[in-house]
């Protein structure tokens, strides 16, 4: 059930905002609402919920590697979109190896921090 | 350019769309839970930011702007690949204020859960339209 709420919620939160970025102009601005805080509002409620404060905190210091490393993958998109002709789904998904690799490279310098 | 709102965007989604994006919020919405249950939270944090509908938005973007260049009888591919960019270039800076929005909650949730969430959601607009503008201001001189 628990899933299922996170399901609902999530979905409702991420269209909401993708709504926002559909209807307002210019695109440079509207941009701004494809990095939304909508999973995490959506997963830090329900995180504080069930697991409490200081839980919550720890995955909010990880969300800066997430967030940290979707600015070079949206940086990298913006780049290869402007520059080549490529197909775009193909540059936005291959673009989340990007992603991927700086995440870990983040979650590694952390991991070494913490420890 | 002003900001403002168009609404025209709203009919030229089609319903699945709408679905599809819904589908994946709530994915990853998910997934970040899953994650986290398996891995703890310093791993699934790191997924909080993940870029859910990025690829399916710009994707959307571009072909509405083709779209209306065949319509008009002409090859609107660089358009497209122009404006999913610029769209692009706004989601950098959205980031740039996800950084604050985390940096907020993570000091904040602990003293004050309901203040933390309206003052990080602030901090994450506050700083992603300040960079915006700046860079507008930017470019115009």
């Amino acid at each position: 059930m628990d899933y299922v709420i996170r399901f609902l919620i999530g979905g409702a939160v991420v269209s909401s905002f993708a709504l926002l970025g559909d209807v307002i102009r210019p695109k440079s601005f509207a941009g701004i609402f494809g990095a939304a805080p909508s999973v995490a509002l959506a997963t830090l409620a329900l995180t504080l919920k069930s697991q409490g404060a200081p839980y919550t905190a720890i995955e909010a210091r990880s969300m800066m590697i997430g967030a940290a490393a979707t600015g070079v993958y949206a940086w990298m998109c913006t780049r290869v979109m402007w520059k080549s002709q490529a197909s775009i789904r193909v540059i936005t998904i291959l673009g989340l190896v990007v992603w991927a690799a700086t995440a870990f490279l983040g979650w590694f310098c952390l991991s070494r921090m913490v420890s | 350019m002003k900001v403002g709102v168009d609404t025209s965007a709203l009919t030229e989604t089609q319903w699945h769309q709408y679905a599809l994006r819904f589908t994946l919020g709530g994915l990853v919405t998910v997934a970040a839970g899953v994650i986290a249950k398996l891995c703890g939270p310093v791993i699934g944090g790191v997924f909080l930011a993940f870029p859910a509908i990025f690829p399916a938005g710009v994707t959307l973007i571009a072909r509405r702007e083709r779209e209306k260049k065949a319509k008009a009888g002409l090859n609107g591919t660089r358009r497209g690949h122009r404006v999913a960019a610029l769209d692009s270039a706004g989601a950098v800076l959205g980031s740039v204020g996800l950084v604050g929005f985390a940096v907020c909650f993570w000091q904040g949730i602990t003293h004050n859960a309901p203040a933390t969430f309206i003052a990080a959601a602030f901090v994450w607009a506050g700083i992603s339209l300040s960079l915006w503008w700046w860079r507008k201001r930017r470019r115009s001189h």
